[in-house]
């Protein structure tokens, strides 16, 4: 009991310690961003000056990246959904050399990836300038993720035998799809946004290739501050960057929760 | 609900070779009348469940395969379109819907609006007697329940023909029981025709009207239950289909010849024969009587009957049952009278 006890005690240690690890530097960026003048520290005084000036300036690169990643799920969503269904009901040969290339581009540097696709289609100047050109890198990205997820969670439930059982019923292949395919797949669609989501709103390394001085999203924006901004301005924008992505994990957390505890 | 009509299936000439080249089925034909329970019976990997889901539409027959539901071609039509119901191995329950809503699914892509639907699938459940599962969610169902469920929702759409792919394998043996003699009465009220996969010989003999004994991908014999009891068709469906003796000899002059001695019968004459026959298809009687003669080697008294081995002369066994009564010993000579209809000479 004792040495358990004084495991406890030591594991919390590490843990906390860990723990701080991480959270004193953020700590500090996020105070950073409300102090008057960071050199000075906090002595200087608490101001909001600053999270305004990144909202003046940079609040397209906000709206662009909350764009992007809606679109980005979007299209994963229409792509990934029915893919990940027709893979798992006829699992053959080519479904697996079709799964392999779809997740090819995780293993690919995003750098490699980016510079492909203006090799491909950056002489087509309208779609070079638009967002759409990011977007498709972003979806490119994050597709495999939402396949995989939803994949795994269509085989773990045997979509197919359940298939089987609502066709006997008389239910044609679209009300299949509707009524027995997508409610089970529910699981692995949200698992799958959740990551879709954070990857694409914090994607850099594409997205860094892809850019131009119109289309930039946000950590493209906060490589820019940190560059060519005071310090407080880059830890206000960092702090904006917080207060966006942590409300979205927590509800997208807490909703694959509780449809994981229904099922 | 009134009992669904069932109709009569005719298959003809339907195998089943898949993509890489291994044969499920070799083409076969088969009847099967309206309103009879068929049972396919065969170890795994014989080409029951794919001949069951060849019926079903799952599956489509090689080329030169003809399915007809009433003389009706429905060889073409997928399994949506067949108004069929299946029961499956996995019940394939949709986790997403209470059982009612299992149940009513059938109703609800048929358009039958949310109330008419809701109060024929009560109905069916009030039939199977788990009207009190209807809100239930399929995850806090048991396994016998789960069947329950599984067989309402099947004939809930009044299917003309209702398939079952081994529904009890996955429960335990009591209960196995209880639903087989469930399922068997309901079967009979119903009068629908059904089709059973199974790889239980009780369940077959149990629930068949007739039992098409499979193997490798062929039919090894079609009967009624008792048929392939005591009349299988070769060594293979008779030790499939619990315990059978075998005695060697040869035909001759209307005569089977063995080393227990002979035993009239109606077959041409072969030089090399066998006789196939149930344990508790014999009656031993005295020595003087018989033109087959063994010699008791055991007897197990088993309380309201006794087995008894015996032993040919050419050293073979064969196991005999008798009754309580009858005074056997160990060493003693006994005569064995067999009956025309309760054996096979293959």
């Amino acid at each position: 009991m004792k040495t358990h006890r004084l495991t406890f005690a030591f594991q919390l240690f590490v843990t906390l310690l860990a723990a701080a690890f991480l959270m004193v530097p953020a700590g500090a960026s996020i105070l950073a961003g409300f102090t008057a003048n960071y050199f000075r520290g906090v002595s200087s005084g608490l101001t909001l000056d600053w999270v305004k000036q990144v909202l003046a300036l940079y609040s397209d690169t906000i709206w662009l990246s909350i764009g992007i990643a809606l679109g980005t799920l979007a299209a994963t969503l229409v792509l990934a959904v029915p893919a990940a269904w027709a893979l798992v009901r006829r699992p053959s040969r080519l479904a697996r050399i079709v799964e392999e290339v779809v997740t090819l581009p995780v293993a690919v540097p995003g750098l490699a990836l980016a510079l492909a696709l203006i090799l491909a289609y950056g002489a087509i100047r309208e779609f070079r300038m638009s967002p759409a050109f990011i977007l498709t890198g972003h979806v490119l990205y994050t597709l495999p993720f939402m396949l995989r997820a939803v994949m795994a969670v269509l085989a773990a439930v045997d979509i197919r035998s359940l298939e089987e059982g609502a066709a006997s019923l008389g239910a044609s292949p679209l009300q299949r799809f509707f009524h027995v395919v997508l409610p089970n797949a529910k699981g692995g669609i949200l698992a799958g946004a959740l990551m879709v989501v954070t990857l694409s709103i914090g994607e850099f390394n594409l997205t860094w290739m892809l850019h131009t001085p119109l289309t930039k999203t946000l950590p493209v924006g906060l490589a820019d501050s940190y560059a060519s901004m005071r310090l407080e301005i880059a830890s206000a924008y960092t702090l904006v960057f917080f207060v966006m992505i942590v409300p979205l994990l927590l509800a997208l957390q807490l909703f694959g929760r509780t449809t994981g505890s229904a099922r | 609900m009134t009992a669904p009509t069932g109709a009569a299936i005719s298959i003809a000439g339907c195998g089943k070779t898949y993509p890489d080249g291994t044969r499920a089925l070799s083409p076969v034909d088969l009847e099967v009348k309206a309103g009879e329970t068929l049972v396919l019976l065969g170890p795994s990997g014989c080409g029951k469940t794919t001949l069951l889901r060849l019926i079903a539409g799952l599956e489509t027959p090689d080329a030169g395969g003809r399915i007809a539901f009433d003389g009706a071609d429905v060889t073409a039509l997928p399994i949506e379109k067949r108004n069929v119901g299946m029961v499956f191995q996995s019940y394939a329950l949709f986790p997403n819907m209470s059982v009612i809503d299992n149940v009513a699914y059938g109703l609800r892509v048929r358009g039958v609006a949310t109330a008419a639907r809701r109060a024929q699938a009560a109905s069916v459940l009030t039939m199977m007697r788990i009207e009190a599962l209807a809100e239930r969610r399929i995850d806090q169902l048991s396994g016998g329940q789960r069947q329950r469920v599984a067989l309402a929702r099947a004939l809930a759409v009044r299917p003309r023909v209702l398939l079952l792919d081994e529904p009890l394998t996955a429960l335990d043996a009591a209960l196995r029981e209880h639903l087989r003699s469930e399922i068997d009465a309901l079967l009979r009220r119903l009068a629908i025709t059904a089709v059973y996969v199974t790889h239980d010989q009780a369940e077959a003999l149990a629930l068949g009207d007739r039992i098409v004994v499979m193997k490798n991908g062929a039919i090894a014999q079609v009967g009624t239950p008792r048929e392939v009891y005591f009349r299988p068709a070769d060594d293979y469906v008779a030790g499939f289909v619990g315990i059978t003796n075998r005695l060697e000899g040869i035909v001759r002059n209307g005569r089977f010849e063995t080393a227990a001695g002979i035993l009239p019968v109606a077959a041409p004459d072969r030089a090399k024969a066998h006789l196939l026959f149930r344990p508790e298809a014999v009656r031993l009687v005295s020595p003087a009587e018989a033109t087959l003669v063994f010699q008791v080697a055991q007897v197990e008294f088993q309380g309201p009957r006794q087995r008894v081995t015996l032993n040919a002369g050419d050293g073979a066994r064969i196991i005999a049952e008798a009754p309580a009564d009858l005074d056997l010993a160990a060493g003693a000579a006994i005569g064995l009278a067999l009956d025309a209809n309760r054996y096979t000479l293959a």
